[in-house]
């Protein structure tokens, strides 16, 4: 069953278009990543669905539901969750208060922040520590945290590997196959490798068109098709 | 130099800047008298000016947005303020304190009610228009502020208009050699309760942890499911009502009041916000402290130096820390 459907999306940043009639649908259920290279469109995608760009035309519905109009703040409270690629968390705030904001009516469920925990025990470690003084790794696990602090259908996660150290990068790849055990990730991702590991359908995207639709496990199997989508050699 | 550099920040950091400043006053000044009544005087000059300029620090912090035409609500505070209290003439000359109190109570429940309702239709009818518009910020409000200073100037005149006070909140008490104004440490304790009122606000509550949230990354708030626009009125509102509340204590300070007072004051509230840190209620109120305190010293020590003073302590802290001394985004 489709969750997420992009039909014919044209995006303008300023003057410049920067989506052109980006066409794909997200399943429900499981990882679906898209791939591109740098400055292809894949982030301007995201935050389209977020309503944080506008795209005309075009239209984008979740569960059927037109969602291309509507303010960020209604879309995200239909259940769809944003880790930005500059993980967006509040350095003034503790990672507490980080993830307090994050819930719908304040309170966070102690179940859902032991099994939060259970995923990024150093968010444990530093709960009453500001945000600003966080290390990379943990701001990024900090603001994964807080899409998932409540139930969510759909996350949208932005890069979530970039400059993070090898071990960090594991330990993100096992969150999010836990993650996915329970809501829909669509992934944007450049580490081929990480993306591989976890999506089952992806995209790839270039210069703001879609290129390639399919199942990763026969994107990963055509060495070929990777090379000429994504310069990439893995 | 580290040791001392890390020894300072356990011991409060820059929150030591006004200690420092009123230690050195002391020696410079030599007259303990004099130098407690000077930092009385600063103290409440600087409470004053926190109430005008903690809502202009938090609208520019929240939504970016520059708003000159923030000294109409203190004009107008002042003068709606000071009109509730000379129509309560009769209570001011009772011998009941309950009756002043009540006179003063409500002038300032007139000049804050006067800033919740102006602030909405400001915000609603000026504001909005020209969100993320930098250049039609500065001139619509500019041209906002004129407009308001004429309506002030139409119906209450150009002559200086006079404010009325509460006897208890006349002359001063005298302890040894020091004299200390009663209304000064009013409005000192007024803006300190002011103060912590915000402090817990923006720290205990919800709401709080929302404004200082999207003063932090206002886009992130929206994509985690809260109106940040909404909010933003609730607090461009506050700001507002505290301009007001900012303009009428300072009309009981002056006695003497023109349409012209808020403009007037505007560059020191515009310092206060720039050396404080934009969206930071506590850099606010440290920015506004020193700033009194700056002020009333060197009106003692070098007169001449006065009115240049707040100027080179914006200068001589911004290239300290180009952020201001408590930024809110780190």
């Amino acid at each position: 069953m489709t969750l997420l459907s992009l039909n014919a999306v044209r995006t303008n940043i300023g003057q410049y278009a920067v989506l052109h009639d980006v066409t794909f649908d997200v399943p429900e259920g499981g990882v679906f990543v898209l791939l591109g290279r740098n400055g292809a469109g894949k982030t301007t995608t995201l935050r389209s669905v977020m309503g944080l760009w506008r795209p005309s035309p075009g239209s984008i519905t979740f569960r059927g539901q037109d969602i291309t109009a509507m303010h960020t703040a209604d879309i995200a409270r239909l259940g769809i969750a944003y880790v930005p690629e500059n993980m967006g968390i509040f350095g003034t705030l503790t990672v507490d208060e980080n993830l307090i904001l994050a819930t719908a009516n304040g309170k966070i469920d102690a179940n859902r922040l032991k099994w939060v925990h259970g995923l990024f025990p150093a968010l444990e470690r530093f709960r009453d520590k500001q945000a600003w003084s966080l290390s990379g790794g943990q701001k990024q696990m900090l603001s994964v945290a807080r899409a998932i602090i409540e139930p969510r259908e759909l996350i949208l996660i932005d890069e979530p590997t970039k400059g993070l150290a090898p071990s960090i990068v594991d330990a993100m790849a096992e969150a999010f196959s836990e993650i996915a055990q329970d809501s829909t990730i669509l992934l944007v991702e450049q580490n081929f490798r990480f993306a591989k590991s976890l999506g089952r359908d992806m995209a790839v995207i270039d210069d703001g068109r879609v290129v390639h639709r399919g199942t990763m496990a026969d994107f990963a199997a055509d060495k070929a098709l990777q090379d000429r989508l994504l310069s990439l050699s893995v | 130099m580290s040791q001392l550099t890390q020894t300072l920040t356990r011991l409060g950091g820059v929150n030591l800047l006004p200690v420092a400043l009123a230690l050195v006053a002391f020696v410079l000044i030599g007259a303990p008298s004099s130098w407690v009544t000077l930092t009385v005087a600063g103290l409440a000059m600087g409470m004053m000016v926190f109430l005008m300029a903690s809502g202009l620090s938090l609208v520019f912090g929240l939504m970016d947005v520059l708003n000159f035409g923030h000294s109409a609500f203190v004009s107008f505070g002042a003068f709606v303020g000071a009109t509730v209290l000379a129509g309560l003439s009769g209570w001011l000359a009772s011998d009941s304190v309950a009756l002043e109190t009540l006179a003063l109570v409500l002038a300032l429940l007139a000049a804050i009610l006067f800033g919740l309702v102006a602030g909405w239709f400001f915000e609603t009818v000026i504001i909005r228009p020209v969100y993320r518009d930098h250049l039609r910020q500065i001139l619509i409000t500019m041209g906002a502020m004129i407009v308001a200073e004429q309506t002030i100037l139409a119906f209450w005149g150009g002559s200086p208009y006079t404010v009325y006070r509460p006897r208890f909140l006349e002359g001063s008490w005298i302890i040894g050699d020091v004299s200390i104004e009663i209304y000064r440490a009013f409005a000192f304790l007024l803006g300190l309760a002011v103060f912590i009122a915000l402090y817990i606000v923006l720290n205990r509550t919800r709401i709080g942890l929302l404004v200082r949230a999207g003063v932090e990354n206002r886009e992130m708030v929206e994509a985690l499911g809260f109106r940040v626009d909404r909010l933003f009125i609730g607090v461009f509102m506050v700001g507002s009502a505290l301009a007001a509340l900012g303009g009428a204590m300072w009309a009981g300070y002056e006695t003497l009041i023109t349409p012209s007072l808020g403009g007037e004051l505007m560059i020191i509230v515009f310092i206060v916000v720039i050396i404080g840190g934009l969206g930071s209620i506590e850099g606010t109120l440290l920015g506004a402290i020193l700033v009194g305190l700056m002020s009333n010293y060197l009106g003692f020590l070098a007169p001449k130096m006065a009115l240049a003073s707040n100027m080179i302590l914006m200068v001589a802290i911004l290239l300290w820390r180009p952020n201001g001394l408590r930024p809110a985004v780190k």
